[in-house]
């Protein structure tokens, strides 16, 4: 097991823009991402020798950057790729592969529509594509949200109390400057958007936006070098289950397996408990994973997820609060939103977030892949143990 | 593959399922009104998607036969601007049907009203097939005592 704190993130960065930025490809995102991130590392390609990018073809940006890595990695396992290929970073620095990586991630999810972009789970002949893609007509929001109304019935949740997600989270964006939904909503006003697929409202989906995002991680010994304070990675879990275009495969869709088996791990190599966690992200793609994510992990027993966040435990003023840039509702959504995810986690253990949650020692943050087939769980910290 | 074939590849809608080898008698099925999944003679477990590897036990020795066709429906959305593709006026069904030889899987519920009146969870289903051009694609429909 990699001892919790054994690295840390010491360049973290998003691209100059996110939300509406037009004339910039996915590759042209992810290029300025990296910039900054090295820029706030206070390094350059040269000091990097281990790289992932997950969306294009790894020698191609590589390349661009003038990076030359002796260690590469790709995995593309839809929105939380960027999650797990800083778990298999933390493994190949621990194994001596590398010592500093740097993680891209760039998506011009809503004006270049993935230009210069790869990895496309919904390719001709794979399995999504011929079993799932058609009944669903390739939309995230009839396909992903599948188990909703089988929570909603199976527990007991109204329609008002699930709409009450999109309200916590809007209200988190309010104090956001580069969040794109700043104006205060309510359970009325997300009830009265848009049907998209019933039972799910526009206002429970998330936004389309263009952004980049970079990390770079190196051991915690070479981390007192940078200019940051080190945001330490105390423990991670990961796992897939079922196929990347619909929930289909999950074996037990309220109780899947996959989040338990992530989010244990993420405990168990961090040593961490529930009680420790001062700040959680959980990827809301749509109003329900985070509802799913919170039971999955553990902060509540199954059923109780919805209820949980409507009652505001989640909320500003909340006792665990949850998605406070505003999450993939409110915040950005490029499509795949786990490196921004994960950046709001490691703003909050920096004090650099806009909503900033005082004293954030330890932050978890958890993200999905897929219409339901991957996800991650990642532990922050300020302090290595 | 001929040049003309790959030409009708590429010009598919990317929607329209691409059979693989390894699946083709699954869409065989389809075109021929049948719904063919596979059971492990290792194991005896019934499994979708069509693979040539039991996902429970690892097997490679499976087979493909003829299901029942009866389901029950799990959960579901009603998606309001379906593609183009499905030339419906309106909202249709996506489903998670759940298979009564225990298999899930996405499909559409047709043959009936698109509401959440008529789409009851758990109702019975019955597999259905409809085309879309060359392609045969399975579906479900409420079962014959309930239309």
């Amino acid at each position: 097991m990699i001892p919790p704190g054994a690295t840390a993130i010491v360049g973290a960065a998003e691209s100059t823009e996110i939300g509406t930025v037009p004339d910039v490809s996915s590759a042209g995102l992810a290029i300025d991402a990296a910039a900054n991130a090295m820029r706030d590392a206070g390094i350059t390609a040269a000091d990097i020798d281990g790289f992932t990018c997950g969306y294009f073809p790894v020698a191609d940006m590589s390349r661009q950057l003038g990076i030359f890595p002796s260690w590469a990695d790709n995995t593309v396992v839809g929105g939380c790729s960027w999650m797990f290929q800083l778990r298999n970073a933390i493994a190949a620095i621990h194994a001596g592969y590398c010592s500093t990586v740097l993680i891209v991630y760039g998506e011009s999810g809503k004006s270049t529509r993935r230009l210069g972009q790869s990895g496309d789970a919904g390719q001709r002949g794979g399995i999504g594509q011929q079993f799932d893609m058609l009944h669903g007509g390739g939309q995230a929001a009839a396909t992903f949200t599948l188990p909703v109304l089988r929570y909603q019935h199976e527990y007991g949740l109204s329609d008002e109390d699930l709409a009450a997600g999109a309200v916590s989270q809007r209200a988190w964006a309010v104090d956001v400057p580069r969040a794109t939904l700043r104006e205060p909503t309510s359970v009325d006003e997300v009830l009265d958007s848009p049907m998209v697929a019933w039972p799910i409202r526009r206002a429970m989906c998330c936004l389309v936006s263009d952004a980049g995002g970079a990390l770079i991680v190196t051991s915690a010994d070479r981390a007192a070098d940078y200019p940051k304070p080190p945001v330490y990675v105390l423990g991670t879990g990961g796992a897939l289950e079922g196929g990347p275009m619909s929930p289909a495969g999950v074996r037990e869709p309220l109780r899947p397996e996959f989040i338990r088996t992530s989010g244990e791990a993420a405990f168990a190599s961090s040593g961490i408990t529930h009680s420790d966690v001062d700040h959680l992200m959980i990827y809301d793609a749509f109003i329900h994973t985070p509802i799913f994510g919170l039971e999955g992990l553990g902060f509540v027993d199954y059923g109780e997820g919805g209820h949980f966040i409507a009652e505001g435990h989640t909320a500003p003023g909340g006792k665990l609060p949850m998605n406070t840039s505003g999450g993939g509702l409110s915040y950005a959504h490029t499509g795949a939103y786990g490196m921004l995810c994960m950046l709001e986690s490691i703003r909050q253990v920096r004090g650099e977030a806009a909503n900033q949650v005082p004293d954030v020692d330890v932050a978890l943050c958890h993200g999905w892949g897929g219409y339901w087939s991957a996800c991650a769980t990642l532990v922050f910290g300020a302090n290595a143990p | 593959m001929t040049s003309r074939q790959a030409k009708t590849l590429d010009m598919a809608h990317p929607l329209i399922p691409v059979p693989t080898p390894e699946t083709q008698p699954y869409w065989d099925g389809c075109n021929q009104g049948i719904l063919r999944i596979n059971r492990c003679n290792a194991c005896n477990d019934a499994y979708f998607p069509p693979a040539p590897i039991c996902p429970h036990c690892s097997s490679t020795d499976v087979k493909f036969f003829d299901a029942s066709g009866e389901a029950t429906l799990y959960s579901y959305t009603i998606q309001q601007k379906p593609p183009d593709l499905w030339g419906t006026q309106g909202p249709r069904s996506v489903a998670l049907v759940k298979l009564l030889e225990g298999p899930m899987l996405t499909s559409s519920i047709i043959n009936c009203e698109q509401t959440p009146e008529t789409l009851r969870l758990d109702m019975p289903l019955q597999a259905t097939f409809t085309s879309f051009g060359e392609t045969t694609v399975l579906c479900f429909e409420p079962t014959e005592e309930q239309q």
